[in-house]
Parts: structure tokens; sequence; C-alpha cells
């Protein structure tokens, strides 16, 4: 009872990283509140699902394994979600912000009347007082999110309704192992006493491709990025160049992915990847506020443009005003004479 | 072939996208107030599939369901000058301080008003960007959804055919009619208003626009109906009270923090080799890059 839950994704077979990343940090909220942690994982062929798991320290595993419930449809995820929580009664229930999460999160919060706060980008435990009634809450999960396009940060709380849901990003926060060799308690759920066989199966997925990831934004040290001011597909070839003898990875504003100039994989910002390099070259972007809320948190940013005033430059360490089709053949050039 | 009634839910909000200069306070934070209001960004490419749906099935209509102020009525009359038949603006005080639950359930209160067989909306809206009001609906309609709509393929009177655009990947299903889709912005625009359609909508009302209108006004309505955007208060739709507004939101907002731009200590350097080279020491010798 009373416990934080985490519904995991699972995509052939793995945990999505996000789950884990929401894992982590339920573990510690867990921790603080003196409560367990429970994942819930459904879909098929999960076997293995535990051993991902409980090092981040999962106390109870609750798995629906059943071919009906892969690949994600709403209806059947939201009737096992929803009639579990009825049975537990979670104070908080976490999944990621993602097509999935997005899709599921708000259909369980509407049937059992719970709140839903969408792409938190902190999560904590606090005290909340009621403006009018005086009443006092101890222990509130505090979501807390940019809104408004990014120009304000609010703090959500759910003072009466429960579970306290909230959705999170990937890479917005860190996955850590809790401890190797936890042990938790699997339960297995009877799906048939939960979905609701004659309507929860009305869409059937006809066909579905989907790609492995191939580049891996959210552990690259060194990043560079490129935007609507690189101009073209070709003149990225500059910042792989770039990227390849410094031993990072290319990224991309949206502005530039919309343009066709380079894959959505490669987007960064509010609606792309967060990330968090060493250092972040961004080339030829302006540094709209959904693009810098995706790397502000970078330890050093250099910004080209040939804009003097780009907005980009605001969170720039070194500010290089001139065209990145001259800076950074220069930048190749001196770091080889320099890196020997 | 009786066609699809289709219910298109859209939202005016102010355009966050663009916070340009004379948005911007001295104290670098955002005044709201001077963001110009605009249609939703992906409700107008929910309209555009509704919109097409009628095309290929005679005897469809498609009509906004706005949920908003006096003025959002600005988004019906440009939804009918781009297609759509009319709509309906859902306005009441009592509405005030909705999270996401309290105006999915006042939106499908006002639904039911209106046995929709399609309903379909934008994913979310740039003011919130939550993504949470068009399942919401579905659920409380007891509809199934399909979110992340990136095309239409095939529509009749029993069944859709939808194509999702997911992080990775694409994804083909088919869904039963009745049922709640919402759009990406990744599907088609909008096609432009129509120059007839401007003409012959320009000066359709929503009843609270028409407060303060002359007897000419008043006598062109009577003559030509469809100039009418039907106007609904609470009174106009069952709902419980407790169910709206403030008191019908689990959700509260604790605080609310402007953010502001505080611009780091920069080297400003040209693009010139002698700043380039010492740029690129400097960052090998404290080891930033290898």
């Amino acid at each position: 009872m009373n416990s934080v839950f985490v519904y995991c994704e699972i995509e052939e077979g793995a945990v999505a990283d996000v789950s884990l990343e929401l894992l982590t940090k339920g573990r510690t909220l867990a921790s603080k509140l003196g409560v367990k942690l429970e994942a819930i994982a459904l879909g098929s062929g999960l076997k293995d699902v535990e051993k991902q798991v409980f090092p981040y320290g999962v106390d109870v595993l609750w798995k629906g394994d059943d071919k009906r419930l892969a690949p994600y449809t709403t209806l059947p995820h939201t009737s096992v979600l929803v009639n579990l929580f009825k049975e537990e009664k979670p104070q908080i229930a976490f999944m990621g912000a993602t097509s999935i999460g997005r899709d599921l999160g708000p259909r369980v919060s509407s049937a059992l009347h719970s709140g839903l706060t969408a792409d938190c980008t902190s999560l904590e435990i606090g005290d909340y007082e009621d403006a009018k009634t005086k009443q006092v809450y101890n222990n509130l999960l505090y979501q807390i999110r940019p809104a408004f396009g990014g120009n304000i940060v609010a703090t959500i709380v759910n003072p009466e309704c429960r579970p306290q849901m909230a959705t999170v990003r990937e890479g917005v926060m860190k996955k850590e192992i809790f401890n190797p060799s936890h042990q938790g308690e699997v339960k297995n759920i009877d799906v048939d006493r939960y979905v609701n066989a004659d309507v929860d199966f009305v869409v059937k997925v006809i066909e579905r491709h989907i790609e492995k990831s191939k580049i891996n934004l959210k552990t690259a040290p060194i990043i560079v990025a490129g935007g609507y001011g690189v101009g073209s597909k070709e003149n990225f070839n500059l910042l792989y160049e770039l990227a390849e003898v410094l031993g990072g990875e290319v990224g991309a504003s949206r502005a530039a992915v919309d343009a066709g100039f380079c894959e959505h994989e490669r987007q960064i910002g509010q609606t792309g990847t967060t990330v968090r390099p060493k250092l972040y070259i961004a080339c030829g972007i302006s540094g709209q506020i959904q693009h810098t809320a995706g790397m502000e948190e970078s330890a050093m940013v250099i910004a080209i443009n040939t804009d003097s005033n780009a907005p980009i430059n605001k969170f720039a360490d070194y500010v290089i005003t001139g065209d990145l089709n001259v800076v950074i053949p220069k930048m190749i050039q001196y770091y080889k004479k320099n890196s020997k | 072939m009786k066609g699809l009634k289709i219910v298109v839910l859209a939202k005016q909000v102010p355009d966050t996208r663009n916070v340009g200069k004379d948005a911007m306070k001295a104290d670098g934070t955002v005044n709201r107030a001077a963001l110009p209001a605009i249609f939703n960004p992906e409700d107008l490419n929910a309209l555009e599939q509704a919109l097409r749906i009628k095309d290929h099935n005679e005897g469809s209509t498609v009509h906004i369901l706005t949920m908003g102020p006096g003025r959002a009525a600005e988004i019906i009359r440009e939804a009918m000058f781009r297609g759509a038949d009319g709509g309906y603006l859902l306005s009441d005080r009592a509405f005030a301080g909705s999270d996401t639950l309290a105006t999915s359930y006042a939106l499908s209160c006002a639904l039911r008003n209106l046995s929709a067989d399609l309903i379909i909306c934008g994913r979310q809206a740039i003011d919130g960007d939550t993504a949470q009001v068009g399942p919401q609906v579905a659920e409380k309609l007891g509809l199934p959804q399909v979110t992340y709509a990136e095309e239409i393929l095939a529509c009749n009177e029993k069944q859709l055919t939808i194509r999702r655009r997911l992080e990775r990947g694409i994804e083909v299903v088919t869904c039963p009619v009745p049922a709640v889709i919402t759009v990406n912005g990744s599907a088609a625009p909008c096609r432009p208003r129509n120059a007839r359609r401007v003409m012959k909508y320009k000066y359709a009302k929503a009843t609270s626009e028409v407060q303060n209108a002359d007897e000419d006004y008043i006598s062109m309505i009577n003559q030509r109906p469809y100039l009418k955007i039907t106007e609904w208060s609470i009174n106009d739709i069952t709902c419980e009270a407790k169910d709206l507004g403030l008191s019908g939101s689990p959700t509260k907002v604790k605080t609310i923090e402007n953010v502001v731009f505080q611009a780091k200590e920069a080297k400003v350097l040209e693009a010139s080799d002698e700043a380039i080279d010492a740029m690129m020491k400097e960052l090998i010798i404290n080891h930033t890059i290898g």
C-alpha cells in the first residue's frame, strides 16, 4: 500500500532507459517516504525483466506477460493499470513522457480522477498549505515543469487525489544502479482478471517499423550541434568531421531537423533529447528556449553564429561571431596542431 | 451513405513559440498579455485531417468545439473560412482554473450533446504542452483513442486506418468508429482560407460577441442563420459543478517562477586563426577536449 510505482516500457525484452531513470528517482523518493518501490511491466516475453530492474532497488515487480499486451495499445494497458492501482493504492506513479506514457498516463489518471503532470523536469517531496482552506499537507510530490513555451517554471501538487502521477522525458533524470545484488519479489498479474476482452482489443496494430537507436546523444561527452544556420544537409558534413576529430557526436536543433538537414534522432531540445555533455558546440543555432532547455546544463558551450546577438550567446563560454564554414575547418586544423 | 459527424476540439492559445523583444519585460520575464492569440498549431493539423475525411465521405460535417472566453470564437470563424461547417463555443466563468481533468470533463459533457462519430484534436497545445486533454476526453466518453496520428489513411462509417508517427518509427493501426484521434505536428498542414468562405462567414459571431450589436446585424443573423456560432454555458450542458474549474482540478499550482535570462560571462572571439588557435589550446590544457 502507498508505494511509489513506476510503469516500465519494454521493447524487445529490454526495459527502456527512461523507465530505468524513473526507477532511480522512484527509489530515492520511496526511501525518503519510507515506502516500497514497485514496478509494472506489461507485454510479452518478459522473463528477464526482474534481472534488469532489481538492481535499481525495485522491491516488487508486477509482471503481466501476455501476447495480447504487445505491441502496446491503449485500452488493455489502461485496464490493467487502473485495476491494479485500485487494489494496491499507490501514492505516487511515474511513467516516461514517451508516445506510450503520454497516451497511457492521461487515460489512467482520468479513470482514477487523479492529477497528472506531464514532462516534469524535477520531482521532490515537500509540504503544501492550501491558501483557501488553510489545510496543511505533508510529504506531497512536487511536480516541477516548464510551461508557456519554457518561459515559466511551475511547481504542481495533487493534495487530495491519488495516485500523484507524473511523466518525465528520457534523459532528464539520471539512471543509477542502487545495489547490484538487491532482490525484490515478482508478482504475476492474471491479465484476464483485469482486462475487458470484449472492448479492450478493438484497436489493432497492422504494421510497425521501429528502428533501433543508432545514436546515443545522452552519453556523448562532446556534442557538435547544428541549427538552421548550417544551411543544408551537405554543410552538416563539416560538423560530422569536427565531431569525429574530437570524439563527439552530432546533434541538431528542431529547425535543422524540420528543414531536413538531419535525422530526428539527433534533435536536442524540449521535443528532442536533453543532453549534459562536457562540451557543446552550437553551430548556426539561434538559441530559442525550446532548444536551450535541452542543453543548458552542458559544462562548457561554444557558440558559433554570424549574429552577435543570437540568444544562444547568453549560454556560451566562448562566443565566436563568424561563418561556421570558416570557423569549423580552423577548429579542426588547430585541434590537430595542438594535440600532437 | 449518411457521412460522418466530426467534431474537432480546438484551442485558442497565446503564441509562445516566438517570444519576441516586445513580449519581454525589462526584468527578463514574459509579458503574456502581449502575446498574440492564435489557433493552436496541432489543432490546425487536426482540422485538415477532419476536412479530408469530409472530402472523401459524402454527407459528412465538421464542427469545432472550443472552450474559452468570448474571443475564442475567432478560431471557429477561422475554421469555417477553411472548410468547417460551424462550431460551438463553450464559455462560462465556472471553468476558470481548470486543469486538464476539469477541462476534459467540461468538453466531454458538451460532446454528449453532439453524438460525434469522430472527435479529432491536436496532440497538444503550445501553452500547456501536456497532451492530456485528448486521451482524457476519450476515457470519459468510453471511446477508443489513437494518439500521435500523422495521417488518416482510410476512413468509413465503421473503421479508420491511421498511420502513427512514434519516436523511432511508424505504426499503422485500425480503430473502430466512434473514436478520439489526436494529431501530430508532423501531419499535413491545414489548407488555407477559401476566399468564398471568407466572404460568406466573415460576419459569423457567437452570442457574447453580439452583445452590443446594432439592429442591422441582428436582422442579418435572422436572414442568414448559418452566421450564428452556437455558444453554450454550463446551463446548456449536463454537468456537476463540483467537477468544474478549480474544485474539479486535482492538480494545484503551488508556485510559478519566471525564467529569467542570466547571461554567462563569455569570451567573445573573432573568427581569426590566432583566436581559434588560442581557444583550442585552452580547451586541451583544461582537459575539455583530449
